[in-house]
């Protein structure tokens, strides 16, 4: 179970100390995030709320390795990534991190199979095995039949799906979710959250989001809320759409 | 290539953009081409020269004459190992713009001082025979159409009167480049008609020298032999003599350096500008690459393999073209003789282009290394 109190068992899979980030902006440093603590196991499905500003994407960013803090640790399965060098983390990344993002970020001279085919480049594995992959994943997330489609002939409920099947055909430890409903309507919304329920039970995929939307939220076995850079509340499940942060 | 078709994806996402890129290497290498069978034109024949043979000139101008008695006397010089001599005739050929140069030569010595010219035994034969016989490149004969016995009338200009050659033979040179153009005929039939105020006097000597490495000496040697005569001499390496002839249209060189420096300074902007562009465009694409494992040096090589790519298309298109537009040969009538694209131009023209492609992709490339995910999306 999730806990923000820096007392987490070290087989946490996630586990960051006291983390913290700065930047410089026109000569002011902006203090994002205040020595938070956060430890996650596996298998786990954690959103993170909170106003704009309040360090949620940042959180996300550090946790994936695509940012480093200013100060504290991030280990993740075993490994320290907070000093890791640049060409390792992106490495680690790859093994890993797959990374879901609200504009879904496909790149459109690349139908949804190539799209999907992209992190599969970076490994050791043949055509057959790629395809091979690529088709599960894609199965996974109900778009088979549109493989060959490029992402403009398709929704935006569907490139997030493609989107999904890109950050899981790696099978990476976890997956970062950044905003993925925040550009869709309900209806795909829901989808997108049913297929991520999905992998989180039917896979047993550890999710870490983050969302405006508390009824996206709810879908989350539980949701921290952030404010001001610190951790400030916790609400399981449902009891967020009530108010139910302590 | 499990990476080919991204780049190709890539490569061809703005097609009007890609075409009108490629066609910029490709014109900018077609003027390469141009410009390098344009020097060719012009100094070729400074490549070709011979290294054991020294040209003797009048020392006031080439236009002076020379005695022929100066053969007996080089021959005497150490050094010289065999002397041929030239006078230009100048004549038209039905009509001046059928310019080629027609020569009176030694007939006893030409062969052996320009083996690279190749005559048929039977045909030199027939020619030496021949008194008003006369000898064509292949080109000269190509160009109108001749045959080995036709008649060939040519108009003299400073010379009176119209003199009918019969062609005897057609002479073929054994290295790309060398001047098929020439028209040689008999000097003695040449003496025979000339007045007498050019009687026994020659246009030019070449010499061949025992050992090129005495050339300067036996040079020397010569211009000290006729010094304070009425007809001094002033000799030079084939090469030299080549070179300053070429000098006398200007620096081509440098006129060609020039012009070269613009076209790939100027392609080199484009292609910077539209590198630079095509990568701004894709920021977010990069970053993607580089959150799901990509590395900054993937990201780098990527970015370059696609700038170089295009140039080594645009270049092969130009210089293909180039190529393709001089296979014709000389388009001038006869005044730039050596008219080709020599072999040796495609890879100092790929290269050319390659450079520029490096140069163009290198800091768009740098920039898309150096992109950190978090910036590059938050930008987005």
């Amino acid at each position: 179970m999730v806990r923000v109190d820096g007392r987490g068992m070290s087989s946490s899979l996630i586990s960051a100390r006291g983390l913290d980030k700065k930047y410089q902006r026109g000569g002011e440093e902006i203090h994002v995030l205040q020595g938070l603590n956060l430890d996650v196991e596996k298998g786990e499905f954690i959103a993170f709320m909170g106003p704009s500003g309040s360090g949620k994407t940042t959180l996300l960013n550090l946790l994936g390795g695509l940012d480093v803090p200013s100060d504290g640790t991030v280990t993740v399965a075993g490994d320290e990534i907070t000093h890791m060098s640049r060409s390792n983390l992106t490495a680690w990344r790859a093994r890993h991190v797959g990374f879901v993002f609200q504009m879904y970020n496909l790149i459109p001279v690349l139908t949804a199979y190539q799209n999907v085919e992209l992190p599969l480049l970076l490994t050791k594995l043949s055509k057959a095995e790629r395809k091979e992959h690529v088709e599960t994943a894609l199965n996974v997330v109900g778009l088979a039949d549109r493989m060959h489609h490029y992402p403009r002939q398709l929704s935006g409920g569907q490139e997030q799906r493609v989107a999904i099947a890109r950050a899981i055909v790696s099978d990476p430890t976890f997956l970062l979710c950044d905003e993925p409903t925040g550009d869709l309507d309900r209806r795909s919304a829901d989808e997108i959250m049913d297929l991520i329920q999905q992998l989180v039970k039917g896979h047993g995929k550890t999710v870490l989001m983050v969302t405006h939307d508390p009824v996206v939220a709810q879908r989350a076995d539980t949701t921290l809320y952030l404010e001001k850079g610190a951790l400030v509340g916790t609400a399981r499940g449902e009891e967020v759409g009530a108010g139910g942060f302590r | 290539m499990k990476f080919a078709h991204l780049m190709r994806a890539n490569l061809f996402r703005k097609k009007t953009r890609l075409v009108l890129t490629i066609s910029s290497f490709a014109i900018a290498l077609l003027l390469f081409g141009f410009l390098a069978v344009i020097r060719m034109a012009f100094s070729g024949g400074v490549d070709l020269a011979g290294a054991d043979r020294l040209v003797i000139i009048n020392r006031t101008s080439i236009i002076q004459p020379l005695p022929l008695a100066y053969r007996d006397k080089m021959l005497r010089i150490p050094g010289v190992k065999d002397v041929t001599h030239f006078n230009w005739f100048g004549g038209v050929y039905k009509d001046p713009k059928n310019f080629f140069g027609q020569f009176a030569i030694d007939v006893a010595n030409q062969r052996q001082m320009f083996p690279e010219f190749k005559v048929p035994e039977d045909q030199w034969q027939n020619f030496v025979k021949d008194r008003t016989g006369a000898i064509a490149g292949a080109a000269t004969a190509k160009r109108f159409g001749w045959k080995i016995g036709d008649r060939i009338p040519i108009q003299g200009t400073f010379l009176p009167g119209t003199w009918e050659f019969t062609l005897d033979g057609i002479y073929h040179a054994n290295r790309s480049g060398d001047d098929e153009t020439q028209f040689w005929f008999q000097w003695d039939y040449f003496e025979e008609k000339v007045p007498d105020r050019y009687k026994g006097m020659i246009g030019w000597y070449y010499v061949k020298v025992t050992n090129p490495d005495d050339s300067v000496k036996v040079a020397k040697a010569i211009d000290n032999e006729f010094s304070n005569s009425a007809y001094e001499t002033h000799t030079d390496t084939e090469k030299a003599f080549a070179a300053g002839w070429v000098k006398q249209f200007g620096n081509i060189e440098f006129l060609i350096l020039v012009i070269g420096t613009v076209v790939f300074f100027t392609l080199l902007l484009i292609t910077g500008n539209t590198m630079a562009i095509a990568v701004r465009e894709r920021t977010a694409e990069l970053a993607v690459l580089k959150a799901v494992g990509f590395s900054d040096r993937f990201v780098l090589v990527f970015v370059l393999a696609e700038s170089l790519l295009v140039a080594f298309v645009g270049g092969a298109i130009g210089l293909g073209l180039a190529k393709l537009l001089t296979l014709g040969g000389d388009p001038t009538g006869g005044f730039l003789q050596i008219f080709h694209m020599p072999v040796s131009v495609v890879p100092w023209g790929l290269g050319a282009a390659l450079a520029v492609g490096i140069a163009s992709g290198i800091l768009p490339a740098i920039s898309a290394m150096r992109l950190r995910v978090v910036d590059a999306l938050r930008r987005v």
